[in-house]
């Protein structure tokens, strides 16, 4: 029966061409229109980490008290970064079952050959769980150990594309390279590395970025040499002393903090843990406030932070408007074109043909119809993804891919919203009277 | 014409008038808001920061086993090496000035700090004055093309330097011109005293400029104007420097100009893509979002304007085959092709008015809803009536072609049976 209706359907089509023709554009423009955004919209708001973001804490503790707060779009919540006071007291209780204070650092590396200028590198000051903490890929080596923390070591752990540059990409794991001057031991060597969006520092990122981190190096390590902090740094109020120093003993928020909880249970039991510190802060006088603390999961922070850029979910919204516009339009079609053929559907009934056969008919029908848009849609997302990367910014755009999941996706809206666009008309063509129409004629 | 027998012609096909109807509203309310958007990118992106844009480069370099810039003695070291470099960049061919700079507007990088009219305010809220600082020298003012409307510019002997991180509020200050209104709404600014960051140290207005944009991208929009002129040379392990070329010689200082700093101290790094930028790509990377949502949403327009117009258009054409013999049979009672043709134009512009009233209201709900959720600005409501307009005449256009394949069906079609 399939068959038979396949082969009426496309006769059907053939005769119209111009009609079939403006149905299939239809479709093919609506859905690879929301195709593209969607696409955007995907890597935008991805999980970078899905197999571990519900594991992943951010803690947001409050340091500034009310005087901090009544800015426009204020909602109470605390600083979305750390002070160095507390990032320290943090790391120092331990409590969660990986953690590490993080921040920005962009040193300069020296390349060893003569004549070569240094350049410069982007990168970040961990601890070391914090590689097991966000399952860091390594190539060659491992991050470093507790003790390297605790002995502030001069260790380092670098990109593929830092090996690439300066050991042409051979295993350099144990070879010292000079950081700001300074000698440092490469002691792991990961793989390419850029989640996007860059969860664990979305403060001063600001989620996406075309850069890669280049090396890591021990947080406290950083502090001792006084590597300058490069992202954001707000403050509540002047710091009491000037230079580095002052501002590690200021209540400025520059650092990151990630901790890893393995079940709910946990998370309750650190929540309680951040709010008791905070209470003994307000204890000893440090905090003039009653403990107003956050402990998000990785997922419910990118919310939180407003990752996903305003406009992409606006052109998602404005894309799906174009779809439903589109499937109005080929429903409109396809009434016109079933209700032509009342002679037809009139016959059919006459000889015997029940209600359900008409119904299977039109839906081949509109299903042809569907998956041909798809075909064209396929080819018109292709095209639009390609588009993207010269008009959205290239943090964004160079993440938009076409994928298998994507075809597929692009095939399944086409079929499956033409054949709800046909219901109507098809309910309509199911209802014509054999009688009236045998009459007629 | 009597508009009865439309009214009872439509009657027959609710489903299919409904449905344009519906396509009709859905094209006008996204096409309105769409259209809204792409206006507000466009007003967004020609806006002048304030500065002459034209001839004007910006160095960033970072010095490589420089000196701490925690320590007096560092920080004087690194000023020397500051001054050095502004020499350097000052006795380029074709270079006319040079300042040490903070930041420009655009560059997304900022300082930003609040500012008030009384000592050791700490006023969080509603009346918080933020502004973007620069910090710069004597030449800050020329280089950046700046406008003073009132008072004077820096002179040198003013310039004073600081460690990046070292406190100290400068004695004198020149703000814009929005920054000062908003201070002293009533009179001058020049010889009055501000506060900086809730400090009790009083600094003086010596100068207003007319326009100055602050560095911020896509956030503070509630102090995009106010900024400050700060009379430092900030001392950190990386510099920036604004430079202001003959007119025509931009891209020829930009190609030596690293080159001429590695020269005077190759221990320091300038990133080779973005070390050396010319203004006009900065005004391109901080726009570029807001343009590619313009391009996408003209696209979506198109596409909607486009795919409503034939659906107008195969509808109508339908109908038109429907009706052949009743055409006919007008025709054969006299009626004029004129008569048919107005007969279908008539009916569309039923239809689509209806639809375009639905849709009027349908585009101010889309509005709120995207006021709501995504901090947009209210549609004004001549965006709405021009949006109706354009449906009506799309309407009328598309309607054309079938309308009048209908005023050329021959009477003759009334003797024949189908």
């Amino acid at each position: 029966m399939l068959g038979y209706y396949i082969d009426l359907a496309v006769r059907s089509l053939k005769r119209s061409p111009g009609l079939t023709l403006l149905m299939i554009l239809t479709v093919g423009f609506g859905v690879a229109a929301s195709m593209v955004t969607y696409s955007v919209f995907r890597a935008v708001s991805g999980d970078p980490i899905p197999w571990k973001s519900s594991q992943l804490y951010v803690p947001q503790i409050e340091m500034w008290g009310p005087k901090g707060h009544g800015g426009a779009g204020d909602n109470g919540d605390p600083p979305d970064a750390l002070d160095y006071t507390d990032a320290i007291a943090l790391m120092r209780d331990h409590r969660a079952k990986y953690q590490s204070a993080m921040y920005m650092i962009t040193p300069s590396v020296v390349p060893s050959e003569a004549g070569k200028h240094p350049i410069n590198v982007m990168g970040h000051a961990v601890f070391n769980e914090f590689f097991a903490m966000t399952d860091a890929p390594f190539k060659y080596g491992s991050g470093w150990g507790a003790a390297d923390d605790e002995q502030r070591a001069a260790v380092v752990v670098i990109s593929e594309k830092l090996d690439q540059k300066l050991f042409g990409g051979a295993n350099s794991v144990g070879k010292i390279i000079d950081v700001d001057g300074k000698d440092y031991r490469i002691v792991g060597v990961l793989n390419k590395w850029a989640p996007q969006p860059r969860f664990y520092d979305v403060v001063n990122t600001g989620g996406f970025t075309t850069n890669a981190d280049d090396l890591f190096i021990p947080f406290m390590r950083a502090i001792d040499v006084s590597m300058a902090n490069d992202g954001n740094t707000n403050c509540s109020e002047i710091p009491a002393q000037s230079g580095f120093k002052g501002l590690q003993l200021s209540s400025c928020i520059w650092i990151s903090y990630m901790a890893q909880l393995d079940s709910t249970a946990d998370a309750k039991t650190y929540k309680d843990y951040l709010d008791g510190y905070a209470r003994e802060q307000q204890h000893s006088g440090r905090f003039a406030w009653a403990p107003n603390n956050r402990l998000r999961n990785l997922h419910d922070w990118l919310d939180a932070e407003h990752v996903v850029p305003t406009d992409t979910e606006v052109s998602l919204l404005v894309a799906i408007g174009l779809l439903v516009v589109c499937l109005v339009n080929t429903a409109g079609l396809l009434l016109a074109k079933f209700l032509r053929r009342s002679n037809e559907i009139g016959v059919r009934r006459a000889i015997g043909a029940p209600r359900a056969a008409i119904y299977a008919q039109f839906m081949v029908e509109a299903g042809i119809v569907g998956l041909s848009g798809g075909v064209l849609g396929l080819l018109l997302t292709g095209i639009g993804i390609h588009s993207v990367s010269w008009v959205l910014p290239k943090d964004i755009a160079n993440l938009a891919h076409l994928d298998f999941e994507l075809l597929l996706l692009t095939l399944v809206v086409a079929v499956v919203s033409t054949m709800l666009a046909g219901i109507y008309p098809t309910f309509r063509a199911s209802r014509v009277q054999p009688a009236w129409q045998l009459k007629s004629n | 014409m009597s508009l009865h027998p439309i009214l009872a012609a439509l009657r027959k096909h609710k489903a299919g008038v409904v449905l344009i109807a519906l396509q009709i509203a859905l094209t006008l309310a996204i096409v309105c808001n769409a259209v809204f958007i792409i206006y507000s990118r466009v007003e967004k992106v020609h806006r002048p920061t304030g500065i002459d844009e034209s001839n004007l480069l910006l160095i960033t370099q970072q010095w490589v086993g420089a000196p701490s810039m925690d320590t007096p003695a560092g920080v004087q070291q690194l000023d020397s090496m500051l001054r050095q470099d502004l020499d350097t960049l000052r006795r380029q061919p074709d270079v006319t000035s040079v300042t040490s700079i903070t930041s420009l507007p655009l560059l997304n990088s900022s300082w930003v700090g609040g500012v008030a009219v009384k000592p050791g305010e700490q006023t969080p809220g509603k009346n918080d004055v933020h502004t973007a600082m620069y910090f710069g020298d004597e030449q800050m003012i020329g280089t950046l093309g700046l406008q003073i409307v009132e008072g004077r510019n820096f002179n040198a002997s003013e310039i004073a330097h600081k460690g990046m991180r070292d406190q100290g509020e400068p004695p004198i200050v020149i703000v814009t011109q929005d920054l000062a209104k908003r201070l002293f709404p009533d009179g001058s600014a020049v010889g009055k005293v501000v506060y900086f960051d809730g400090s009790s140290t009083p600094s003086t207005i010596i100068g207003v400029v007319r326009r100055m944009q602050t560095p911020a991208v896509g956030w503070g929009d509630n102090f995009t104007w106010y900024s400050t002129l700060m009379p430092f040379r900030i001392n950190a392990t990386f510099s920036r420097y604004a430079v202001r070329t003959r007119p025509g010689q931009l891209d020829a200082v930009a190609r030596t100009a690293a080159a001429a700093l590695y020269n005077g101290n190759p221990l320091r790094v300038i990133d080779e893509d973005d070390g050396v930028k010319r203004f006009g790509d900065i005004r391109g990377d901080a726009y570029r979002a807001d343009i590619g949502m313009a391009v996408l949403m003209g696209v979506v327009c198109l596409i909607l304007l486009a795919v409503t117009a034939a659906g107008i258009v195969g509808l109508t054409s339908f109908w038109v085959g429907q009706r052949h013999r009743q055409i006919g049979v007008r025709r054969a009672l006299g009626a004029r092709k004129i008569d048919i043709l107005h007969y279908f134009q008539l009916e569309n512009l039923m239809i689509a008015g209806v639809g375009a009233v639905v849709g009027v209201v349908m585009a101010i709900g889309l509005n709120r809803l995207l006021m709501s959720k995504f901090e947009m600005q209210s549609l004004p409501v001549y965006y709405v009536l021009l949006g109706l307009l354009v449906v009506m005449v799309l309407g009328q256009i598309a309607v054309f072609v079938p309308a009048r394949r209908a005023s050329n069906v021959p009477p003759v079609v009334a003797t024949r049976s189908v």
